[in-house]
């Protein structure tokens, strides 16, 4: 098993949901963050004063899948999520070494 | 005493214009019940005005772990104002000084002693007059929260605000509206352009240079922390702003109606002047902008709202958008002054511009409703300019001094570290979010 994390401009949220149903990844977790990379932050203008905002509003997903799955959503969150400008996010896979649903007590792939 | 009304602005111009003052009461004078009741449907829009609409406007353009902190200032400060304006602010004002009466006015209303429900000001009760203006000498201190918040003890704001009360503003509006030495003069402030903006406006900016900038200042400061609470307060100000200048006219006629409609063309004007500058100068007009381009149009109007017309609203309207944002960036990019939240360059500028603005609208060559008998404009920018520098000196130097002895005693500013954490948890024990 593996975990994707991924973060992505918020905009791109629904479309990244899309692509994964869409491959047959049916859960994910979802939180609005704030963080900067090259980008660096940006700048907001407010009466007339230009602030700097050193974190950017991202969204990180996270979504754990099968190893025969992993590298399908990692491409499908990539196409979804890009828009070619700068901030358009980063995609990280960890090894995951075990998976419990609560509710039956089933584990590794079975628990997804 | 005289009863200060504004007959100008119907041709009855043997009466000469001096705004919201008046001198000792007239019991002569017949109860209106309409007066009445407009005065006291004022009193409280004058208050809302303060209580939630500034608090909110104020609120939203700090940090999320200041904004109680900010409403609290606002929601204090109306109460210590209430207090001292009964105790003694009132009398200051309003009272017959007798031989001090240029200078400040007399303590014998002090506790409203001498005032009961019989009492009248004018055509309506004392009891009436005294609370709409008492709901100015609330908004006027509660205008400067926006000079030091994030950084200043609640002590600090507790103290100044009840000390300045006594010193500048009671002064000031003796001055200008119970019959002191600028009232002698003929200075026009229909409802506080000097009275409440520069006080207020020159003070905030005394302060926060005392007080010193917040951390990060200029370029790391974090921005509003909600757009959407800063344009629902001043929404409330906007509407509040009807009680604070129709109110003024002390009488539910035609010198009321008047002043609503200027005070709201000149809002509509500004605000839209505001962001379409914006959108020249950045390409986007924004939110808070057009709301504080609001309450610049307003602000400038102040003064001159129960003496212009329509066409002297937009004229007002247009130039606090454009020269009220130049100082916004001025103040605190030129010569770097954290008046936190614009105090001094949207109220203080706005209420100096509309201050001279009104000596030539209020010209009836220029569609105004006319000035006093035998006065030119000239003679009347003479006098205006004279009552905002002398008010403005005043207001300056009192305050600068009162920060240095607070400064000095229960100290005026809160740590670096507590700064850091934010007022909220640190001077009120309380979060403004629980978002978990």
């Amino acid at each position: 098993m593996k975990m994707i994390i991924a973060v992505v401009k918020p905009h791109r949220l629904d479309e990244v949901r899309s692509a994964l149903n869409e491959i047959g990844v049916h859960g994910m977790t979802a939180g609005e963050v704030k963080g900067y990379g090259r980008q660096g932050g940006h700048s907001e203008i407010y009466r007339g004063a230009e602030y700097t905002v050193n974190f950017v509003p991202k969204v990180k997903i996270e979504v754990v899948t099968s190893d025969e799955l992993a590298d399908r959503a990692v491409e499908a969150i990539a196409a979804a999520a890009k828009t070619g400008k700068i901030g358009d996010g980063k995609i990280f896979v960890l090894d995951v070494g075990k998976a419990v649903r609560i509710r039956t007590g089933e584990e590794g792939d079975d628990a997804l | 005493m005289t009863h200060f009304r504004r007959r100008a602005a119907f041709g009855f111009t043997a009466a000469v214009a001096f705004g919201s003052g008046i001198g000792e009461a007239r019991a002569e004078d017949a109860l209106s019940g309409g007066d009445t009741a407009w005065i006291l449907t004022a009193t409280a829009l004058v208050l809302f005005m303060t209580l939630p609409g500034l608090a909110l406007f104020y609120g939203g353009l700090v940090r999320a772990r200041n904004v109680l902190s900010v409403l609290m200032h606002c929601f204090a400060i109306a109460c210590v104002a209430s207090i001292a304006w009964l105790v003694v602010v009132y009398s200051l004002s309003f009272d017959d000084g007798g031989a001090q009466q240029a200078w400040i006015g007399g303590l014998g209303k002090v506790f409203l002693d001498g005032v009961g429900p019989e009492s009248m000001s004018g055509t309506i009760p004392e009891t009436v007059f005294f609370m709409f203006q008492m709901t100015f000498a609330i908004i006027t201190p509660a205008l400067i929260v926006g000079a030091y918040p994030e950084r200043i003890r609640f002590g600090a704001v507790v103290a100044f605000s009840l000390v300045w009360l006594v010193l500048v503003y009671a002064p000031a509006c003796h001055w200008v509206w119970g019959g002191g030495w600028l009232a002698d003069m003929g200075v026009m402030d229909f409802a506080g352009g000097i009275v409440v903006h520069v006080t207020a406006g020159v003070s905030a900016l005394v302060l926060s240079v005392v007080l010193g900038p917040r951390r990060g200042f200029p370029h790391e400061i974090r921005p509003p922390h909600s757009p959407g609470m800063v344009v629902t307060g001043a929404a409330m100000l906007w509407v509040g702003w009807f009680g604070f200048n129709a109110g003024s006219a002390l009488a539910a006629d035609g010198n009321a109606g008047m002043a609503m409609t200027v005070t709201h063309i000149s809002a509509a004007v500004a605000s839209l002047v505001w962001a379409f500058v914006e959108y020249l100068r950045f390409g986007k007009p924004s939110v808070i902008g057009i709301v504080t381009g609001m309450v610049a149009g307003l602000a400038s109007i102040t003064p001159a709202s129960g003496f212009v017309g329509p066409m002297g609203a937009i004229v007002i309207g247009i130039v606090s958008g454009v020269v009220c944002q130049y100082f916004t960036t001025w103040i605190k990019f030129r010569i770097k002054i954290d008046d936190s939240l614009d105090v001094f360059a949207v109220h203080g500028v706005g209420g100096i511009i509309g201050t001279i603005l009104v000596a030539v609208f209020a010209a009836p060559a220029f569609g105004g409703l006319g000035l006093a008998e035998g006065v030119s404009i000239s003679d009347q920018l003479q006098v205006q300019l004279i009552g905002i520098v002398a008010v403005a000196v005043w207001s300056g130097v009192i305050t600068w001094i009162l920060a240095q002895i607070i400064a000095r005693t229960i100290g005026l500013r809160v740590s670096e570290e507590s700064e850091i954490e934010g007022l909220d948890i640190i001077a009120h024990g309380e979060r403004g979010y629980d978002l978990t």
